[in-house]
């Protein structure tokens, strides 16, 4: 017990903060220390071993070749910022010069006042009821990142590729993103990063604004990555959610979205693909939505496609607060199992204190559907593509998710490259 | 008051006049107490006080020793705070583990000789005492044959049971029903193979505190082959202040048997609260197949949460055996506090785990409650249907696991967790645990939360019911699956206990 414990500290010790933000860094110290890093006994923490994230030292991963696939969403016309090891790259990014968007970079510390009043104050507000370390750590810690203002409709999408070159790379990237009211913008990320990766996401959309993300995490066996995402959805306002995740040793991706104001509407959703034999693959998606409103809406779609041993884990909440009247929450969590060695681990929770609301959730663990896989057959479909067809006819809820087609496609066809790999 | 009465009349063929009657109970009926003599041991816990009842039961040294084992243990332990609830620390030293009425010193031959006091209490009660043929808690159902409705019962007041009925018939087909206290000594050989099997001494804090400091409760032994001839059945009568009530159940049905079981449980209204800490074990071997039904009626407090009994349960079934079948069934509507996870272990190939809820928590009631269905043995099948419903200031949490091991081919779950809020100052909450680890089992879970839909309430309304009896028939109507799966004695008391413990929940 005592070791963990002890390399835990020794990593909290050597933390120290990053550049810009003060005042919100030292408080992010302080309660992390506060709280401590996590071990498996945290309930938190019941289904996934953050052993490896709490060491100092991130754990190697060689850097994987994905030249066989053209990178994702060259062909869409977008703003690039371009992360090497969660170092921004300008040389290699695009010029950041978008109508109605104002785009700056962590590292350079801006002293902002729209930043100052967000960086930190969604992720802290997150700490309650569950403390996620792993956020305040990134707050204190984070070197760099993308701070994006969006004051009208973006014209285009902004794209942030992360590139892993070192084997060791343990990256630290805090981006804020700020959708005043009436505004729009769809933000991007792709890539792996890094071979430890903690970013949080911190995203305020005002009254009537409209955010967009889409997420790919790089095909990386050996990567760790630790991501946060925190929303706060105000009147009116949209926030629409998309992660795929294809290989990975670990991927912890948390959600914590809070419906704010009366009408709002958050969608998160998420597909995983996991092949124990190209390594160990352990995916865990934790969401936790709080109905502060009236007539809010959520809809969370998980879905993973597992085989030779790999893991999916989902802890998703729906808190329904008191008043929160004619809340729709809508929750299904999914998982095919291709083979008898993977898992699913799941703990789908509500928690509701209105009365007037309309909230489910849904959970379906199991083989693929034998009789459909025949019918297949027996019209004349190899079994290899029966099975593609089956499993992307499982995740289509999870993609329908994306609402532009473009963007769509490309994940579709991402889909079925890692199918057309992982046969048999 | 008419149609409801009637919709009840049409589906139970009961008399009207029970109907009546039990429509018009009061909130909660039971509250009274009976003035009578007690035996206490001093106040509080320790090795002497665990050595003193298990003297006062007259059990051998092995058993005195397995409870200080289980004491010593204990006193290691936390008491758990995961679940849900928020009550004030108990104070363990601050209550009576061993209360006896003092008629009862000399251990009665038969019923017939327990105190008048006592017998008058449990037919207040509606239970009957003396072996005839009548269903427990209701009169003249007389369309059905004499026999089917016979139901042996063992009546546990306070720390002691009083007595078994139809004993003798039991003997007759091979049954054992006694008290435990008495199979301790009559059956040593059953008792130590099977007690803690199920639920080991170390298994929480609640049931290593029973294992210490049990004083009575009921033991089944069903031989081999045998259909037990009637239901049988315990009821719990808290009587005593500043006791608490710490029964241990054995139930062991073997090869091919079958048992159904029925568990009933009241408490006078007391300022105070008071502390119910029992655990169920059930063994349940090749074929057999065991039916548990529980109606939890404890005193719920008042209004503003004075009083009420804190209920913390272990109840677990182990289908040893291959095709080995359990069915939970439970109506939980009183308690203050309610802890409580009836589970069935499914290891033997084709074991079936069933478990029908329903929770009603109203006023200040809290209650946490749910099941584990661990899955362990190939082509098992598990199906949980809970209903929780939440009024007044009330709490309700489902909590649950279903696990599917990785030798647990071919199994099968199916969860159903429904929950209904009456009101916006309750609350309503889901904790599943669902963990699978083979792709040949299928597991499928679905909860919803709702309120009393406005267009039913709108049509009884516009038929002529008020407000409650219209809120009661819709709950009724809600909690259908789970009533349907309780034997007939129960389901007439369930339905109307519905009714009642939501009263003043409307308006």
């Amino acid at each position: 017990m005592a070791a963990p414990q002890a390399k835990a500290s020794a990593r909290l010790d050597a933390l120290q903060t990053g550049p810009g933000f003060g005042a919100a860094r030292a408080d992010a110290l302080a309660r992390l220390r506060a709280m401590g890093l996590p071990d498996r006994r945290d309930e938190y923490w019941r289904y996934t071993d953050p052993a490896t994230l709490n060491v100092q030292a991130a754990p190697a991963a060689p850097v994987f070749d994905a030249s066989d696939e053209a990178p994702l969403f060259d062909a869409l016309d977008r703003v690039k910022l371009v992360f090497v090891d969660g170092v921004f790259d300008p040389a290699a990014s695009d010029d950041p010069a978008l109508a109605g968007v104002e785009i700056l970079r962590l590292a350079d510390a801006p002293d902002i006042s729209w930043a100052n009043g967000l960086y930190g104050t969604l992720e802290t507000a997150g700490q309650t009821p569950v403390a996620r370390p792993f956020a305040a750590l990134n707050t204190a810690a984070a070197t760099d990142g993308i701070l994006i203002r969006a004051t009208a409709r973006a014209a285009k999408p902004v794209h942030l590729i992360y590139i892993h070159e070192s084997e060791t790379s343990d990256p630290i990237l805090h981006h804020l993103v700020k959708v005043e009211p009436g505004a729009e913008l769809t933000l991007l990320e792709t890539g792996p990063a890094g071979a430890r990766f903690n970013k949080v996401l911190e995203v305020d959309v005002a009254t009537g604004g409209r955010f967009h993300h889409v997420q790919v995490q790089g095909r990386d066996h050996q990567r760790r990555a630790v991501t946060h995402l925190f929303t706060r959805v105000a009147e009116e306002a949209l926030f629409k959610s998309f992660t795929l995740t294809a290989n990975g040793v670990l991927t912890r991706n948390e959600c914590v979205i809070d419906i704010a104001g009366d009408d709002a509407v958050a969608h998160v959703a998420g597909a995983a693909l996991g092949d124990g034999a190209t390594g160990a693959f352990h995916h865990d998606d934790t969401v936790f939505i709080t109905h502060g409103a009236e007539r809010g809406e959520s809809r969370q779609v998980f879905k993973k496609v597992l085989k030779h041993g790999a893991v999916g884990t989902f802890q998703g909440k729906i808190l329904v607060k008191p008043g929160a009247q004619k809340t729709d929450g809508y929750q299904i969590s999914q998982s095919l199992l291709l083979d008898d060695d993977s898992q699913f681990l799941a703990k789908p929770e509500l928690e509701i204190y209105a009365d007037d609301v309309k909230c489910s959730h849904g959970s379906t663990t199991g083989a693929l559907d034998e009789t459909a896989l025949f019918y297949l057959r027996s019209r004349g479909v190899p079994q290899e593509e029966a099975v593609a067809l089956l499993v992307l006819s499982f995740l289509a809820d999870a993609i329908a998710e994306i609402e532009d087609e473009d963007i769509q496609a490309e994940i579709v066809a991402r889909l079925e490259a890692w199918l057309s790999r992982h046969r048999g | 008051m008419t149609q409801v009465d009637q919709e009840l009349e049409v589906r139970e063929g009961v008399d009207r006049e029970t109907v009546e009657t039990v429509q018009n109970m009061g909130s909660y009926k039971y509250g009274w107490e009976t003035e009578i003599e007690m035996e206490y041991a001093p106040k509080g816990v320790n090795e002497d006080i665990v050595r003193l009842i298990s003297e006062k039961n007259g059990e051998p040294e092995w058993m005195t020793e397995w409870r200080l084992q289980a004491f010593r243990r204990w006193q290691t332990m936390e008491e758990p705070r995961w679940a849900m609830l928020n009550y004030p620390a108990i104070d363990y030293q601050d209550q009576y583990y061993y209360a006896k009425p003092k008629s009862m010193a000399e251990k009665p031959k038969s019923l017939d000789e327990v105190d008048p006091k006592l017998l008058a209490t449990y037919e207040k009660l509606g239970i009957p005492l003396k072996e005839q043929m009548i269903l427990a808690g209701i009169e003249g159902a007389e369309g059905i044959a004499a026999d089917a409705r016979k139901v042996a019962v063992d009546a546990v007041f306070d720390s002691v049971s009083l007595g078994t009925t139809f004993k003798d018939e039991l003997a007759k087909a091979g049954v054992i029903f006694c008290s435990i206290s008495e199979a301790i000594k009559e059956h040593p050989e059953l008792v130590k193979k099977y007690l803690g099997s199920v639920v080991p001494q170390t298994d929480n804090f609640f049931a290593t505190l029973n294992s210490a400091v049990f004083s009575d409760g009921s033991f089944v032994y069903i031989p081999p082959g045998v259909r037990c001839p009637m239901e049988l059945s315990t009821y719990f009568r808290i009587n005593a202040e500043n006791t608490g009530q710490f029964e241990r159940t054995l139930i062991i049905a073997d090869k091919g048997s079958y048992v159904s079981y029925l568990e009933g449980c009241t408490a006078p209204k007391r300022e105070t609260h008071q502390l119910h800490a029992a655990v169920v074990e059930i063994v349940i071997l090749e074929d057999a197949e065991v039916k548990y039904s529980t109606v939890q009626n404890w005193y719920p407090g008042d209004e503003e949460g004075r009083g009420g009994i804190y209920n913390f349960v272990t109840k677990r079934a182990d289908c040893r055996g291959d095709r080995a079948k359990v069915m939970w069934t439970q109506v939980e509507t009183g308690s203050a506090i309610t802890w409580k996870y009836p589970s069935c272990i499914l290891r033997g190939e084709g074991s079936q785990g069933e478990f029908y809820s329903i929770a009603i928590a109203n006023n200040c009631q809290q209650a946490d409650t749910g099941t584990k269905m661990i899955h362990l043995g190939k082509n098992t099948r598990s199906r949980i249907v809970s209903k929780g419903i939440s009024a007044g200031r009330a709490q309700n949490t489902y909590r649950g696991l279903v696990t599917m091991h990785p030798k647990a081919k071919n199994s099968r779950n199916y969860t159903q967790c429904d929950s209904l809020l009456i009101g916006d100052q309750c609350g309503a909450h889901t904790v599943p645990y669902i963990e699978v680890k083979n792709n040949s089992s299928r597991v499928e879970h679905e909860a919803t939360t709702s309120k009393v839909d406005d267009d039913q309430l709108f049509y009884c309304r516009a038929r002529g019911m008020d407000e409650e009896e219209a809120v009661a028939l819709v709950v009724n109507g809600f909690c259908r699956e789970v009533l349907q799966a309780l034997p007939m004695e129960f389901a007439m008391e369930a339905q109307s206990l519905v009714a009642i413990s939501l009263e003043g929940s409307v308006g």
